[in-house]
């Protein structure tokens, strides 16, 4: 190292060339983690679905598809609906009131999350991770579910257990109920997924 | 430039090459420094065969990954079809892909050995604690690269898997659900997630690796290697020549002595390669021979083995779990309240009252993700936890090796438990384990400086045969 003093005016010159350096270095760096984002062909796949429900039989469910996601159109038979009622001291958010905005439509914020009392339409994919809970209709006790256990849905994953209105019990690891996904009756037996009236 | 060296008079035809050699690139200077006078303790025993055998693991996936990218397609209609076609239909692919996916759990096996080696020897400790560090960061890159692996051949197990671990990140406070998608490159699991997975699989990880690796093995060779008496030989006595008398040269005497350790190493990766390369549905899956079908989860999904004490430890972090941890950390409060002195009470009091506050205001989902991070994190704290007076097992008191034998079949257990389905028994063992897991570390700079520790020599022992 040499003894002479520091040059001030060129130690001024070498800050700013490598300030002015790292802001190229940041700015190249935008595009190359902006191509991580949903490609403009990703964004284009979310149109609204049809289903026809005519041939649901009460006690029946029926997947489509909507923007990559299972959503579970269930007809529920009219016990089932009058159940829903007393497992609602067994539920973490009985009458969905948690993120309302994301994961029920104003029109589903009732005790069977639906528009007629007995069709539940929800996204099949669980809040907690993302896997897809299997139909546990059978009642009474089984592995992994409670002995009191009405019907419902049970994600193999994490042991989250939803009832037949995809509402979420409690102490599991998944935070909310399913989520609903925006829809409408396009006739009696039509459904529009994806899109409702307010749209 | 350095001055250029003369061969000795008549010196023969390879050392006149290795000099001219040498005036333009160190090459002797960095063979002795690492292998020819690399000088190693030479009480070794068995457990120091694995970071040897981790390497030529590492080589085994590097020279099988090449030529599986010859023959897989990353695109999500075609990578499942591409697999079977190197099972069934290239020559030898069902022997090269079996190689590639017993050597992904033969890694884990390798370093897991490896790293409990250095919990039992304190290899981790002054002057080692880079050399811990860095290989903190292979484990982490490792199940980087094994989870990123897992996807490609794009079975069910894959995908499910896959779509559970990313959106483990949006659980992540606030940027969560756009980290998910930045990560996925779509709403769900698909072609983009495969096509970028396939990347980084193949090039930017292994890059990281063996990056990683070459500082790991630099670190290491800069202090020298713990043994199993944690005597550090360069404090011993020294020959004419400075080097020290406990020590010898990593060749031939380590060389020959880790060849032993391949041979018996690749008897058993071979054994099974052909006998069992599916490991009973441990190294590969069942669900994975089914194509990924978004709209069915497979009725039990687990990890592969490697992962399921930390996914155990995962699905343990309940509500209850989250309220359990607030109690104990008001109650670590408290104590510290009592025991404490001066300012540290109140920071105390202070740091417990914040982590509640957000222990209570996050999902547990979200915890869930810190416990497993973070199961992995506090492996890099390890040198500064440990706070006992000797390095090695060997003269720590006895009921130490209790505490590391807890902590090994607690361990074991929690993995046992993340590949069954969940149960409510299953549940309450895991926060059990979840919270010895966590105690071993956390209350390390309490028991490790408690017992009669036994006197360390001055010297390695060693019994030459």
């Amino acid at each position: 190292m040499s003894n002479q003093p520091v040059d001030q005016s060129r130690r001024t010159w070498v800050t700013m060339a490598c300030a002015a350096g790292g802001v190229g270095g940041v700015a190249t760096a935008i595009p190359f983690v902006s191509t991580f984002q949903p490609s403009e062909r990703a964004k284009a796949a979310g149109a609204a679905v049809e289903a026809d429900i005519s041939a649901l039989k009460p006690g029946e469910m029926m997947t489509v598809e909507w923007r990559g996601k299972p959503v579970w159109i269930l007809k529920r038979t009219p016990e089932q609906v009058a159940a829903l009622k007393s497992i609602d001291p067994q539920l973490a958010d009985p009458d969905s009131e948690r993120k309302p905005a994301e994961l029920t439509p104003e029109y589903c914020r009732n005790t069977q999350r639906s528009i007629k009392e007995d069709v539940l339409v929800a996204v099949g994919i669980c809040t907690h991770l993302g896997c897809s809970p299997s139909s546990k209709f059978q009642t009474g006790p089984q592995a992994s579910l409670p002995d009191d256990w009405k019907g419902g849905f049970l994600c193999p994953c994490h042991g989250s257990t939803f009832d037949l209105a995809g509402r979420v019990f409690k102490n599991k690891p998944a935070p909310d109920n399913l989520e609903i996904p925006p829809h409408m009756y396009l006739s009696d037996t039509k459904l529009l997924i994806g899109e409702d009236k307010k749209a | 430039m350095a001055e250029m060296k003369q061969a000795p008079a008549g010196a023969s035809n390879g050392e006149k090459f290795m000099t001219w050699v040498d005036n333009r690139f160190p090459a002797t200077k960095l063979w002795n420094e690492h292998v020819g006078e690399y000088y190693a303790p030479k009480n070794f025993n068995f457990w120091y065969f694995f970071g040897s055998l981790a390497l030529l693991v590492l080589v085994i996936q590097i020279v099988t990954g090449i030529f599986l990218v010859m023959n897989y397609k990353p695109d999500a209609n075609l990578a499942f079809a591409s697999v079977e076609y190197i099972m069934r239909d290239v020559p030898w692919g069902w022997l090269i892909r079996y190689m590639h996916s017993t050597g992904a759990s033969a890694f884990f096996v390798v370093v897991y050995l490896h790293m409990y080696r250095g919990l039992l020897y304190g290899s981790y400790r002054t002057p080692r604690e880079l050399v811990w560090i860095f290989g903190c960061l292979i484990f982490l890159a490792l199940m980087a690269e094994a989870f990123m692996g897992y996807l490609l051949p794009w079975g069910q197990m894959s995908f499910w898997g896959a779509q559970v671990i990313i959106n483990l990140f949006a659980a992540v406070p606030f940027i969560g659900p756009d980290l998910a998608i930045l990560i996925r490159g779509d709403f769900v699991v698909g072609d983009a997630t495969l096509n970028r997975f396939f990347s980084l699989h193949v090039i930017a990880v292994p890059l990281v690796l063996l990056g990683l690796v070459v500082a790991h093995i630099i670190a290491l060779h800069e202090v020298g290697s713990n043994n199993p008496d944690g005597v550090e030989i360069k404090q011993g006595p020294k020959d004419a020549n400075g080097k020290p008398l406990d020590g010898i040269p990593f060749h031939p005497y380590y060389s020959v002595h880790d060849l032993l350790g391949v041979v018996g190493f690749l008897i058993v990766f071979s054994a099974v390669i052909f006998f069992a390369p599916e490991m009973g549905g441990y190294f590969l899956e069942r669900p994975n021979f089914i194509p990924a079908d978004p709209f069915q989860t497979p009725l039990h999904i687990a990890p592969v083995w490697y992962f399921t004490p930390f996914y155990s430890m995962l699905r343990a972090t309940t509500d209850l779990m989250v309220n359990v941890l607030a109690v104990i950390i008001a109650l670590g409060a408290v104590l510290n309240l009592i025991k404490g002195q001066g300012k540290s009470k109140v920071v105390g009091l202070v740091i417990a009252a914040v982590v509640i506050a957000l222990l209570k205001t996050f999902e547990a989902k979200f915890w869930g993700v810190a416990v497993m991070g973070g199961a992995v994190v506090i492996l890099v704290g390890l040198p500064w936890l440990d706070k006992s007076p000797v390095k090695s097992i060997r003269y720590r008191p006895s009921w130490h090796k209790l505490v590391y034998g807890v902590f090994v079949v607690n361990f074991v257990i929690l993995g046992y438990l993340g590949v069954q389905p969940p149960s409510p028994t299953g549940e309450m063992v895991a926060q059990v384990g979840t919270l010895i897991y966590f105690g071993f570390f956390v209350l390390m700079p309490w028991w490790s400086q408690l017992g009669t520790f036994k006197p360390v020599p001055d010297r390695v022992t060693f019994k030459p045969h």
